[in-house]
């Protein structure tokens, strides 16, 4: 039977909060620049000028048809050479710069698809009184349709984001240190990795069983 | 940026002969697609009993229920198959361990990719079909009630045949996010599309014809998924129901 030895955590504790917040960051950035890279996205899908909205659902459409690991690795292809061609050799942690990006965009194609349900479920009268109040369509999107639909929506766009969460453990393929990467390596360096990823499992599990419970009171308060 | 293209590197012999780097691309689909079809098995399989039991009138099984697709929804995919291949191995009875460990590599990451990827999509399914049941009408569980069936016979005859046409249309795109999901099993080093994107970039250095190779191999697998569940979809759906015919 196998014998358990967490003694290599509890030494391990600044080092894995470190990558904690690494996760933390990767996600924030990804929640942020996806929704609203995303709203755009959407409001562009919906456009009635046929070559925007065809660009979008393109976008769209590509980046929800691969894998989130051949995104990041993409990424992790193109960003260096991008940012090496402008900012010449003097570059912190590419690794962090191209994940950062690579979830960003490609969060923003699942964001999109919320946000752009999102809009459809607001009536169509709203349109049609903003612009009658001489409103442009750009002042309708920003002041009427999208303040309720994101109303409607939050939900979704918090639900997506713990999905999220858990995606950034990802970052492992280009040995980025998050949370998960820092605990694979603790294991790996302490010959503990059987108790390191069982730890690894239980924080995220706490983590995102929480968020996920608190999205569900939230939504039963707004369902109201 | 000056970057070489050369699309013949596919028909190029590999390194360690014999074959192409293009058969290595086909290898990787191959496995891809196994690895995709057999874990959906399970998650079917194991998806449906768990979304029946968390609508049975039974408190003990459906917390027994609503507990497994809380633990698989709220850890990640990685996690998850770390724990199936590194940690599993040390946790089994130890002659099963052994067996394990003893096999061949290959047949190593397989199994912990299948299983771990059936039992992750299992939660999802098991949504679907339990928003799927409890979407039917009272009327369905009391006639059948009416009837004199008893509880499994309800389910058997009446509730889940319903329901596992209504869930079709969601379960497509669980069924293409199982093949997206597969590109995970490459951080253990079974060799799916993946994996061998990134052996080509390291054999040949021309990554961008790999990814965009691999990238379009993902895309005709979505297409083609796409296309025989429409088919599916249009065979399955019950009339007046949402997204049946009206």
């Amino acid at each position: 039977m196998y014998e358990f030895d967490w003694s290599s955590i509890p030494g391990a504790l600044p080092l894995l909060a470190k990558g904690l917040m690494v996760t933390f960051e990767v996600t924030l950035t990804a929640i942020v620049v996806g929704i609203v890279w995303g709203t755009l996205l959407a409001v562009a899908r919906l456009s009635s000028n046929k070559l925007v909205s065809f660009a979008a659902a393109s976008y769209v459409n590509l980046f929800r048809s691969v894998p989130l690991v051949m995104v990041i690795l993409w990424f992790y292809l193109i960003v260096p050479q991008l940012l090496r061609s402008v900012f010449g050799d003097a570059l912190g942690d590419i690794r962090l710069a191209s994940a950062l990006i690579a979830f960003s965009l490609f969060e923003a194609a699942y964001y999109s698809e919320i946000i752009r349900a999102g809009i459809q479920s607001v009536a169509r009268g709203q349109i049609a009184a903003g612009l009658a109040l001489g409103m442009t369509y750009a002042q309708t999107m920003r002041l009427v349709v999208l303040p309720q639909a994101f109303r409607n929506m939050t939900p979704l766009l918090l639900t997506q984001a713990v999905i999220l969460f858990q995606d950034t453990s990802l970052v492992y393929v280009i040995g980025l240190s998050d949370f998960f990467g820092t605990a694979y390596k603790v294991g790996d360096r302490d010959g503990r990795l059987v108790e390191l990823l069982l730890f690894a499992g239980a924080i995220y599990f706490i983590i995102s069983f929480a968020a996920s419970q608190l999205v569900k009171r939230l939504e039963s308060r707004y369902a109201r | 940026m000056n970057y070489n293209w050369n699309w013949g590197v596919f028909l190029s012999e590999t390194p360690s002969g014999g074959t192409t780097y293009l058969a290595w691309l086909f290898e990787g689909l191959q496995w891809t697609v196994m690895l995709s079809l057999s874990a959906w098995l399970i998650a079917l399989l194991v998806g449906f009993v768990i979304g029946v039991l968390r609508t049975v009138p039974h408190r003990g099984w459906s917390t027994l229920a609503t507990a497994y697709v809380e633990i698989f929804r709220n850890i990640p995919l990685l996690v998850q198959l770390f724990l199936w291949y590194f940690v599993m191995p040390e946790l089994l009875p130890e002659a099963w361990g052994m067996a394990f460990k003893q096999s061949h590599p290959l047949t190593q990451q397989f199994l912990a990719a299948m299983v771990c990827l059936g039992l992750f999509t299992a939660a999802r399914v098991a949504e679907q079909v339990r928003a799927g049941i409890e979407s039917l009408p009272k009327g369905q569980w009391a006639a059948g009630q009416a009837l004199g069936f008893t509880l499994p016979q309800i389910y058997r005859y009446v509730l889940v045949p319903m329901a596992a046409r209504i869930v079709v249309p969601p379960l497509t795109s669980e069924f293409l996010n199982i093949f997206k999901n597969s590109a995970v099993a490459t951080t253990i080093g079974l060799i799916e599309l993946s994996r061998q994107a990134q052996q080509l970039v390291d054999y040949t250095a021309q990554p961008y014809e790999a990814f965009i190779a691999v990238t379009v191999l993902y895309l005709a697998i979505n297409v083609v998924v796409m296309f025989l569940m429409r088919r599916l979809e249009q065979r399955t759906r019950v009339p007046g129901f949402i997204g049946g015919g009206q």
